[in-house]
This record gives structure tokens, sequence and C-alpha cells, in this order.
């Protein structure tokens, strides 16, 4: 399988690839190319013009930064998977990304790329989510940051304009607890519905392939600020979410897992 | 587009479409056939070889994206004179492989792995395949040979 034909050009820095992207209405990044490559040979993505960010070794890091961790967009999965920083200190991290897909697409893979490619279905963003993290976008109009909340907007849609760059990934250190639980069938498959749980002073809920976009649970959240039990909390898990239906499973039974995978989450935070 | 890179050892430029995907440069280009085109889609791991030293699946790299790099294929494990690999003859000892075409991915991907690996046992070899399929469903004697090539190569616990 091709996808269809496109130009290519190899950025030299940040300002260079900022440069080239802009150069053309329809061109993409690439990076590890592992969500994009798929997508452009079901020709579900067709960039007249790719801009391999592959080389830009600067942006390939795991910094401790005092109150939170500094990871560099185009870090492999596979690293961090290993990091012995994250391992220490944001341990949820090297687990859900051990998580993704296989050793050989972790092998290729960034943090970045899933990141910026913000699907639903994916583990890192949920998990990211959820850990209050934020997104460093450099752009034509400078350096900005935005808050994991307002950055995944909807089916493979981010905060990212068209001309900006994931640079950088901010993750708050401080996490207590925290639980990863995902449901798939067999190995290597994405999550039917994943849940993401941490507490940071308060506890955050955030769920994988429950929607669009990865999403949190502001119903299980309310619920837990107010004194409910575990059990409670978790009842109220889907509240106002609509999951879709597909064929690995129906809306009712992806409410059904997200209450169930909810509580247990909480139970192994307590 | 000009695309070189470094196949088992001997270097090759092609020009190619941006487009090319690796394992078709690796196969048609260059003309080494022992990897395998399975489902095309990342899932099945038979296109697996080694990009400078880790196991990729080549149907998602793109040709140019590897552009200086150093790829091993199956053909780049035995030696010169035939003696095969410590992986290709535990496979073949402890009959690792049936129709045989889910092999050379086995045999890369297992290369990779042990590597990485120190420790290796059985769950973490089932674990660590998770991402090559074999459709004869050979995964016992898979997983046998994977464990018998890592203690020969003295990277056992």
């Amino acid at each position: 399988m091709y996808p269809s034909k496109f130009d290519y050009v190899r950025a030299l820095s940040v300002d260079d690839a900022l440069e080239k992207i802009a150069s053309d209405e329809e061109a993409k990044f690439i990076a590890g190319g592992h969500s994009l490559v798929p997508l452009m040979k079901f020709r579900l993505a067709t960039p007249s013009l790719l801009v391999d960010i592959g080389g830009l070794h600067d942006l390939s890091y795991i910094k401790d930064e005092g109150d939170h961790l500094a990871i560099g967009a185009l870090t492999r999965h596979t690293e961090v998977e290993h990091s012995q920083l994250l391992q220490a200190e944001l341990p949820m991290l090297s687990y859900v990304a051990s998580l993704v897909g296989d050793p050989q697409v972790r092998h290729r893979g960034t943090i970045g790329g899933s990141v910026a490619h913000g699907d639903g279905a994916s583990d890192l963003p949920a998990a990211l989510l959820a850990l209050d993290a934020s997104m460093i976008a450099v752009g034509p109009s400078g350096r900005r940051e935005i808050p994991a909340k307002e950055f995944f907007k909807g089916f493979l849609e981010t905060a990212l304009s068209p001309d900006e760059l994931l640079v950088e990934i901010k993750v708050p250190k401080g996490v207590s607890s925290w639980s990863y639980k995902k449901f798939n069938r067999r190995a290597q498959d994405w999550a039917i519905v994943g849940v993401a749980a941490v507490k940071n002073g308060s506890t955050k809920v955030a769920f994988v392939n429950m929607g669009s976009s990865p999403l949190r649970s502001t119903g299980c959240e309310d619920a837990l600020r107010s004194g409910a039990t575990i059990e409670e909390a978790a009842e109220r898990a889907a509240e106002g979410i609509e999951p879709p239906s597909d064929l690995n499973a129906s809306s009712e039974f992806r409410v059904h897992l997200a209450k169930v995978l909810t509580r247990r989450a909480l139970e192994e935070l307590s | 587009m000009k695309v070189s890179m470094k196949i088992n050892g001997v270097e090759y430029e092609r020009d190619v479409e941006p487009r090319r995907l690796l394992v078709h440069y690796i196969r048609e280009d260059v003309g080494l056939t022992g990897t395998n085109v399975g489902c095309d889609t990342s899932s099945c791991g038979a296109c697996t070889v080694l990009m400078d030293g880790k196991s990729v699946k080549s149907c998602t790299v793109l040709a140019v994206q590897a552009e200086g790099a150093e790829i091993t294929t199956i053909e780049g494990l035995a030696e010169p004179d035939g003696t095969l690999h410590p992986l290709q003859r535990a496979f073949q000892e402890c009959h690792g492989l049936q129709c045989g075409y889910c092999t050379p991915g086995m045999v890369m991907a297992s290369l990779s792995l042990i590597k990485e690996n120190p420790g290796l046992d059985e769950r973490k070899v089932r674990e660590g395949l998770e991402g090559n399929l074999c459709r004869c469903t050979g995964y016992h004697n898979i997983v046998k040979a994977v464990l018998q090539a890592a203690d020969e190569m003295g990277v056992k616990a």
C-alpha cells in the first residue's frame, strides 16, 4: 500500500522546520511516522509535503526541572518506557508508554507524535490529560504553553495550528499514587476503554477511547471532591459522556467498562 | 530523490520517490527479498528489520526516513561461509517455523529483544514478540528457540 504522492524535505532546525511548514498549506510534520504513515497508506491523510523533523535530535530529552519533568517531543516511546528518571519520578508515564503498540512501534513512535496526532484511542494523550501535563508549541508568533485540558479538541484535532510545532511536554511531579487500566482483547491492540487515574493533591481521572478525543471524567472527579465513596464515584464515571459504538464494543458496554475500570483504578489509588 | 543507507554492511544508493516504503526499497530496489510483507499495516511484524540496531516494521518507515541508517535484514545474520547465526540455528533445531513466512521478522524482532533484555524468560519473550504474528500458530517452539538462542548468546538470566 502506497501513500499518495507527496514532496519531502528534511528540517535542519526548529526554525527551519517552521519555515518549511509555512511554505505549503497541506504540509505536515513527520517524526517517527507511526501514526501518520498508516493514515497516509489508507489515504486518510494526503499531505502534499512532509517536513521531516526526525533529524532534530535536540528535541529528544527527558529533563528534571524541579517541579516538573520536561520531555522533548522527539523522545521515542521506548525511551519513555526505559528512562530511569521517569521510572523514579513519573512511573505511570513509563508504564503507559510500555503499553503502546509493540516493541517495533515503540522503537520508532515519539511522544510528541502521539500527542500531536491526538487520537482519543491512544494511551499517552489520556495519561497526560490525567497528569495535568502541558504542551509547548512554537510557531511564527513564538512559543506558547497549552494545558492538556485545552489541547485535545476532537477527532484527531488539537489546539496546534498548522504552522506550529510541538516541541516539549511538561509533566508536573508530585504524583502520590496512580493507576492505569487498559482493557483490550488481544496483545498490541488499542484500548477498547482505558482509564488513567492520578492522585496529585486532588484525584484526576481520564479516559481512553470513550469519545473522539481523550476525556476527563468530570462526574467521577466531582463526586470524589464532594467526599463520595469509590463505588459512588465510579458509578458517575461516564456522566455526560457518550462513547462511540464500533466492532469492539457498543456504547453501552463502554460505559459499563468505564465504571468498572474506574472503580478498579480508584481502589488501586487508595 | 536519492536515498542511501547501509544494508548488512554494504552501502546502497537508489533514486526513489519519497513515498517509497523501506520494505520495498530493501526488496525491490536493492533486491534482498528475505524480508517479507505481511499485513502491510504495522500489525504482523513480517517486515521487521533492524534500523540502527533496533527492530522496526519496515512497511511503516519511509525509505527517505532511513537515509544514512544502518539496516540489518535476515540476509545479514549468517557468516559469509554460511554458518548460521545462533538464532537461525535455534529456530531450526527447535522447529520454530512451519510455513516460514513470519520467520525473518520473528528472527529480527527476537534479535533486538535479546540484545535489549538481559535476563529473558518465557513471559518476557512472549510479551516481547507481541508485534509478530505466526498464522501457523507455532508460538510455542518460537519462544523455545528464542530462549535457546538467548542462552547461547550469553544473555539469559
